[in-house]
């Protein structure tokens, strides 16, 4: 009984508990040590990605062997307890000088005053703009990197299909996209043509899919204020966004939880046609070779959109030596060191000098496409404060929609969500 | 022969003599005193790890305490509160854990005893059964979960068994991913990891039963039932009422499953009340709320058990 009493008392409170330890930064930290003596922290989520790790552990010692005043440290976390390491350091005020942030994360961490905003010797206008982190006229982060979306299909089962290869001029409509998966379908040859990854719960659904609601001409919250979501995400156009969604799993066109591996699933042919991500494009070159169709994704009113903003660096504001930070980021901003982390992660590379660099991305190259599709029709993120807020409601809205929930009243119940939860937050505004 | 039950005599009450008591008084202060020192550690570490986080989180749920935020938290009153009355998902989450306890409860519970009464049973290869029963306890519930969930899906385990033995006839559902199957499925799996952990408990309960409890019955001549029914029934009131709590109060805490394995979809059918309190605590960062949604759990809970231990007590 006591021992039961005590599971209870853990089991239902401790986690509360926990949080509450960690909300100790309610005034934002503030007055850090690191970056004193001459030394600097870098934390990175990429614990678990060997190849971009040593790449960015290549720039740190190409830029301690550069000059003698800062020695730069890097430290790695596994990506899915990132966030919460830099959220409970900042609650100790022990943040480190430099954070790498997910994008769509930057207005949220910089509004709680984690974030200092950018002050580095190099022009960032260079950049392509989705690798930038602005939030209320600042810049408080940049990437070294992007990452587009694409329709990965086989030329010969297209043209088998008699269906055409899309191109960034044309992409396929609504209209052609559902007759060609009407005709994949029916040849029996796949039990589900298309692979969206439904299965990748997280960040990947207002990745991926808050790109398609905005080509149908939703959105996730009205940009004009960031205060509501109502009438955008639970308009006209979001309900047909939202329908057509459905429709895809009614029609067993997609799998309502796709596998592990959707590009793995894509080159062992148990799907015909990927939606995915850029970072898949030189895995699936090199298992299906020529024969391999990278096209951009469907036209569905208001024209192809991707998605924009992937892991950008910050300096924070526990930084006690914010001159140094902004030095090494700067540094760390050449078109060399770009390109060799953009080549480790198969990513697209921030900027058209260090494009050059990286093989495929070059003018003409394979992989050329993905900077097009980035630097046309890339739509980042709603960049407010209430973005993490909104991404946990618009994945559950869509996976309720694909699993057969009521479009308008699912959509209805996320804008209320989201509306009360920026009410509560005073509007997410800088006072 | 008949069992005698030999009963300690009933202790007469002393009355110590005034020299006596002084010596005991000190020998008892110093006893105290140690006793209170090897209290502490326990008391600190319970009362700093669990009693404070408690108290915080109730006080958390007074107010609009963010993960992260710039400014202090403020006192809302019952905001949160009222939030969670109109949330339909939070309802949601209370049917679908009364579901699962109503279930888990008598299915686990008699399942463990059936089991410990089997192998209770002085016969050779106890031992292997035994250690086979407890194997999924002393495997962590995430790993479990994870096996599982390959084992349920479309073309997994199960169906491909389902479908073989059947010759075809049958095709399996897509266990998790399906609102009629996910529940079912989850209360399976979790009654065969968490059942060999109770028939422990049932097993440590039979063997407090005198055996000549039994060799008198045997001599009496009862059936198997009425052996059942009156001598190993009653002599398990304790470990009764100590099996129906703590089954129930581990129903009600559902979480790792639904975590790893549905994340409280499809449609709601599988989210439970703290997965949706670590939810929102955490992925959508509303602290406030999440400890509101924690209190009201904790004083569900307490009633339950509180209710549970009026109606099981021993009754004089």
């Amino acid at each position: 009984m006591r021992h039961a009493k005590k599971r209870l008392v853990v089991a239902s409170v401790l986690v509360t508990g926990l949080v509450a330890a960690l909300t100790g930064c309610a005034s934002g930290p503030t007055g850090g040590s690191d970056g004193n003596n001459g030394e600097l922290t870098i934390w990175t989520h990429n614990g678990g990605n060997t190849a971009e790790l040593a790449a960015v552990q290549a720039v740190v010692d190409g830029y301690n062997g550069s000059q003698d005043e800062t020695t730069v440290k890097l430290q790695a976390f596994p990506q899915a307890s990132y966030n919460d390491s830099v959220v409970a350091a900042a609650a100790a005020s022990k943040l480190p000088c430099i954070v790498d942030i997910d994008g769509p994360n930057v207005p949220n961490w910089a509004w709680a005053k984690y974030l200092t905003p950018l002050d580095l010797s190099v022009d960032l206008s260079e950049n392509l703009p989705s690798t930038l982190g602005i939030w209320n006229g600042e810049t408080y982060s940049v990437g070294h990197y992007d990452v587009a979306l694409a329709m990965f299909a086989r030329k010969s089962v297209l043209a088998d299909a008699g269906i055409r290869v899309a191109t960034i001029d044309q992409p396929w409509t609504q209209e052609e996209f559902s007759d060609a998966l009407k005709t994949l379908k029916a040849t029996g040859n796949w039990k589900n043509p298309l692979d969206i990854g439904t299965g990748d719960v997280g960040e990947w659904y207002p990745y991926a899919f808050s790109p398609l609601l905005q080509s149908f001409g939703g959105d996730l919250i009205d940009r004009g204020e960031y205060q509501s979501a109502d009438g955008v995400l639970n308009g006209p156009e979001a309900l047909a966004w939202a329908e057509w969604m459905q429709s895809l799993a009614t029609n067993d066109y997609i799998a309502t939880k796709s596998g592990a591996d959707p590009a793995l699933d894509f080159q062992n042919n148990v799907t015909a046609i990927q939606y995915g991500g850029s970072w898949a494009a030189t895995n699936n070159t090199e298992a299906i070779g020529d024969d391999l169709a990278v096209m951009p994704s469907i036209d569905l009113g208001e024209g192809s959109k991707v998605g924009g903003g992937s892991w950008q660096w910050g300096v924070t504001t526990g930084c006690a030596n914010p001159e140094a930070a902004m030095d090494y980021l700067s540094y760390s901003l050449s078109p060399e060191n770009i390109a060799a982390i953009s080549v480790a992660t198969a990513t697209i590379p921030a900027t058209d000098a260090a494009a050059a660099l990286v093989p495929g991305f070059e003018e003409g190259g394979n992989l050329a496409i993905f900077r097009e599709f980035s630097a046309k029709s890339a739509v980042l993120r709603p960049e407010t404060p209430a973005y993490p807020f909104i991404a946990t409601e618009f994945t559950k809205a869509t996976q309720d929609i694909i699993n057969g929930g009521d479009p308008q009243q699912t959509l209805e119940a996320a804008v209320k969500a989201i509306d009360a939860n920026i009410k509560s937050n005073g509007g997410y505004t800088q006072k | 022969m008949t069992p005698t039950i030999v009963r300690p005599p009933a202790t007469a009450v002393s009355v110590p003599t005034r020299t006596r008591n002084v010596k005991r008084d000190r020998t008892s202060k110093s006893e105290e005193r140690a006793g209170l020192a090897m209290l502490a550690p326990a008391v600190i570490l319970l009362a700093l790890f669990i009693f404070v986080p408690a108290i915080l989180a109730f006080g958390l749920a007074f107010t609009n305490a963010r993960l992260i935020s710039p400014y202090p938290a403020t006192f809302v009153g019952f905001n949160n509160f009222a939030r969670l009355l109109t949330d339909p998902t939070f309802f949601r989450a209370l049917l679908n854990v009364g579901y699962f306890a109503l279930v888990v409860v008598p299915m686990q519970a008699g399942l463990a005893l059936v089991m410990a009464i089997l192998i209770n049973k002085q016969v050779k290869g106890t031992t292997f059964f035994r250690t086979v029963y407890f194997l999924p306890v002393v495997t962590s519930m995430v790993v479990v979960s994870l096996l599982w969930l390959f084992m349920y899906r479309q073309d997994g385990l199960i169906n491909v068994i389902l479908d073989r033995v059947t010759f075809g006839l049958v095709t399996g559902p897509d266990w998790l991913n399906d609102t009629s199957t996910s529940m079912p499925a989850i209360i399976l799996m979790s009654v065969w990891q968490g059942v060999g952990f109770h028939m422990i408990i049932w097993l440590s309960g039979l063997q407090t039963i005198p055996a000549d409890l039994y060799e008198a019955a045997d001599l009496d001549g009862v059936s198997r039932w009425q052996r059942f029914r009156y001598i190993t029934w009653p002599g398990l009131s304790a470990t009764r009422s100590l099996i129906l709590v703590t089954i129930t109060i581990q129903a009600l805490s559902l979480f790792t499953q639904i975590s790893v394995m549905t994340q409280g979809g499809p449609l709601n059918s599988t989210t439970t009340v703290v997965y949706e309190a670590v939810e929102s605590g955490f992925a959508q960062q509303e602290t406030g709320y999440a400890s509101a949604i924690s209190l009201v759990f904790f004083i569900i809970v307490l009633l339950i058990s509180v209710a549970q231990r009026f109606l099981s007590r021993e009754k004089i």
